[in-house]
């Protein structure tokens, strides 16, 4: 990395504030990237310093490439930060498709008038995330809006993958019979970030799922044969719920779920009552689901119970034929119902 | 979770559903109104309706306090954060509550301190159809979404140069706090906070569904054999007003609690006193509900409200004596008084059978619009738009029962109910069923 020592003063990350000189191209903008993000980032490509990074395929693999937008308040909350997340988010969407992540670009929209300490450990953790799950930032670019046309922070964030040739994992793929497996508790990061919400504070030891799941998709993947894994899918924004809808609807079948066998932990349940929300549509970012032929679902889902990160796993439905595509629930009281699409956004009960 | 798993027992719920199932007689038809929003979505959320005999039908009432909001009352909600500039604080469902096609017409006066030239510019653009609270919002009006009346006047507080609104709805559940807020506002002297008071009462809708034409006019129709009384509602109110009814209509009440357990127990209390020709009130929800209810609440709505001689509810017109205003000593924080609003009432839409459905008089499935143009996504009515809206709790939980089934599918037959379709054996005549002894007396809710 060049050092420069020509600024007039370092970047103050105690007190300094995001202006818009940050974003306008010139010596602020490169300083703010040479003492925050190049830093924090620190790689090879990086390094180099251009407009772009040069990435090798190797033979016999596809490059697979995710995207996504990330819009979080509270920026912290408990268990993570929209830093991280950006980088699980894409990690995950790049991991669902069957691919190993290897590389993420991020772009940084700021708001005027932002902490330079916030946006500080917002880097720091982001480069965390990726250190720690080994998928480096390449590339990026960062711009600042005017006070009052930003939230603080927007962060978007590019995967790229490789896929083995002949891998076929997606939506499409479900059919009548197979098993849904998910990954977790589910629910957890949507109570984390509402009982941290202004106007909502209420007390929880509920902590963001926030991870990349990567390494757990690879340890799937390798315990059972190729094409057994029909789809995989993080039920983020919309949940679980949204997210076989979407599913059932790309494979063209339903679902049958039981809820006796959906984890969830109990905190997240209560504050579910509290709330008159319901955890099937809670986002979650830490979890993902699995399609699994029947011969190998016992397999995998003894694979996924020995990750760290789905040590809660669960089999919790099958898949079905149904011309409406709808994914249903035999419900603990012993009924059944329609698990519908999220409508609009959550909204609590008035009683 | 202690305290709540309990009341969602699958076992417990099969013995009670066979028991209900032994004791509702054949050749007999059960018709019970579920009055509450809450219960609804009980119903809907848990399949409670699969556990239920044929003859046995519960019909969705009007208990859901966004459903019988009527257009003109989002109107005037949205016409004040418009038009008025004001801050309008609400409930989280009534915002995607439809309201009508925003009116051309004159423009706010520019003298108007509440009405500034934004206000002009948004109001120019808005001659199309269709708004909401929600849409509103997006198009620049400050509409913020609360969860309690003590939001909004925080809100109220932390703005003092703007006037903020507080759009109350509900019934008697959600009214002690309106009270109460407006109550500290005027002790803390507040000049820019004001209530937009919708609160409506249970005991005059009811009357009004038992009184209503149809009941006389098309007999079975929409006669009821009973109603699921309010939860929380009674909480406040206690269980003594229900009793007028169970003696003068004829009708046995069981006040029930939201759980599903609850709602069922309710029912076979329901089934026991139509068999025995009794017209009681009967309270399953012992553990919350009281016959005199909580007097500190009572007394400070009485200190802060007001009975109305009338007040238009959706799907039920005009319902005498069943909604609250300001007492005039609190008229400073009226917003109806303080922004000299004039009540104007809109049709619903003309297909839109939210009115008869609120009554109890049709299904949601005998409305043209259910589910084809009327969906949670893009309600035309408002039991489409909240999950306890009779519309919504079925599209969302119970449309499977008017589709074919799937086939291979070892899911419950088509019931009776909504749907329409095939019949099928009746799974809930499966042997494992049996009747259960204890379940034989009233209240066997673990507690």
């Amino acid at each position: 990395m060049t050092t420069r020592t020509d600024y007039i003063r370092p970047l103050d990350f105690k007190q300094g504030r995001v202006d818009m000189n940050h974003g306008a191209g010139g010596r602020a903008s490169l300083q703010l990237i040479e003492e925050l993000f190049a830093r924090a980032f620190d790689n090879p490509a990086l390094r180099e310093g251009n407009d772009g990074a040069v990435l090798d395929v190797p033979p016999g693999h596809r490059l697979v490439m995710a995207t996504d937008g990330h819009v979080i308040s509270p920026l912290f909350f408990p268990g993570g930060d929209i830093g991280c997340l950006s980088v699980h988010g894409t990690v995950n969407d790049v991991a669902m498709m069957g691919a190993t992540p290897t590389a993420l670009s991020a772009s940084f929209i700021l708001e005027e008038g932002f902490p330079l300490a916030d946006l500080k450990r917002i880097v720091e953790s982001m480069a965390a995330a990726a250190r720690e799950a080994g998928v480096p930032i390449v590339t990026g670019d960062t711009k600042v809006v005017e006070q009052g046309h930003g939230d603080g922070v927007f962060i978007s964030t590019t995967g790229l993958g490789l896929l083995p040739a002949g891998r076929n994992i997606g939506g499409a793929n479900a059919r009548p019979g197979d098993v849904v497996l998910v990954s977790g508790t589910l629910g957890d990061h949507g109570v984390a970030v509402l009982s941290q919400r202004e106007s909502l504070a209420f007390d929880s030891e509920v902590v963001s799922d926030t991870a990349a799941l990567h390494t757990l998709v690879a340890a799937l993947l390798a315990a059972v044969p190729e094409g057994a894994v029909r789809t995989l899918r993080d039920p983020t924004r919309g949940g679980l719920a949204t997210t076989l809808n979407e599913i059932a609807r790309q494979s063209g079948v339903g679902m049958m779920l039981d809820e006796a066998l959906l984890p969830i932990q109990p905190q997240v349940d209560a504050a579910c009552e509290l709330l008159g929300l319901d955890v099937l549509y809670l986002a979650n970012e830490g979890k993902l689901i699995a399609i699994v032929a029947p011969e190998v679902a016992d397999t995998a889902l003894a694979t996924l119970r020995a990750h760290p990160l789905g040590a809660k796993a669960a089999r919790i439905g099958t898949v079905q034929e149904d011309p409406h595509h709808f994914v249903q629930m035999r419900t603990r009281f012993g009924g059944q119902r329609v698990v519908d699409w999220l409508s609009g956004e959550p909204l609590p009960r008035i009683c | 979770m202690k305290y709540v798993d309990e009341f969602r027992d699958g076992a417990l719920a099969q013995q009670i559903g066979a028991r209900i199932r032994a004791e509702a007689q054949p050749g007999r038809d059960y018709r019970f109104m579920e009055f509450c929003g809450g219960h609804t979505h009980a119903i809907a959320r848990y399949g409670v309706a699969e556990l239920l005999p044929p003859h046995l039908r519960m019909i969705h009432g009007p208990g859901c306090p966004v459903c019988v909001l009527p257009i003109g009352r989002i109107d005037q909600a949205i016409g004040l954060a418009l038009e008025r500039g004001a801050i309008v604080c609400t409930y989280g469902d009534t915002m995607r509550v439809p309201a009508s096609p925003w009116r051309a017409g004159p423009l706010p006066n520019a003298r108007d301190p509440l009405g500034g030239p934004d206000a002009q510019r948004q109001v120019r653009g808005l001659q199309d159809s269709g708004l909401s609270m929600m849409k509103a919002k997006a198009r620049g009006a400050d509409i913020r979404m609360v969860y309690s009346a003590a939001d909004a006047l925080k809100i109220a507080r932390q703005h003092p140069e703007r006037e903020v609104v507080f759009f109350a709805i509900g019934f008697e559940t959600t009214t002690p706090p309106t009270a109460l807020v407006v109550k500290q506002a005027a002790q803390e002297g507040l000049k820019n906070f004001s209530v937009l008071c919708c609160h409506v009462l249970t005991p005059g809708a009811i009357a009004h569904i038992l009184d209503a034409p149809e009941a006389q006019q098309w007999g079975d129709a929409v006669a009821l054999d009973g109603f699921v009384g309010p939860a929380h509602v009674s909480i406040v109110i206690g269980s003594a007003p229900y009793e007028a009814f169970a003696r003068d209509y004829r009708k046995p009440v069981v006040i029930a609690g939201f759980e599903p357990l609850d709602v069922m127990q309710a029912i076979l209390m329901l089934v026991r006193q139509v068999n025995e020709g009794r017209a009681e009130v009967e309270n399953e929800f012992t553990r919350a509900v009281s016959r005199e209810g909580n007097h500190a609440a009572q007394a400070v709505v009485a200190e802060v409200l007001e009975l109305r001689e009338s007040f238009e509810w959706r799907g039920l017109g005009e319902v005498a004596y069943s909604a609250l205003r300001l007492k005039p000593a609190y008229a400073a924080f009226d917003a109806e008084k303080r922004f000299g609003l004039n009540y104007r009432p809109v049709a619903d839409h003309k297909q839109c059978e939210c009115g008869a459905i609120l009554r109890g008089v049709k299904r949601p499935t005998d409305c043209k619009l259910f589910g084809t143009v009327c969906t949670p996504d893009n309600p035309m009515g408002s039991c489409m738009v909240s999950s306890e809206g009779a519309c919504a709790a079925h599209y969302a939980y119970g449309r499977f029962r008017d589709m074919a089934p799937p086939r291979s599918l070892p899911v419950a037959a088509p019931r009776g109910g909504s749907g329409s379709g095939p019949a099928e054996p009746d799974p809930r005549q499966s042997p494992e069923l049996g009747t259960c002894g204890a379940c034989s007396a009233p209240n066997q809710i673990p507690t």
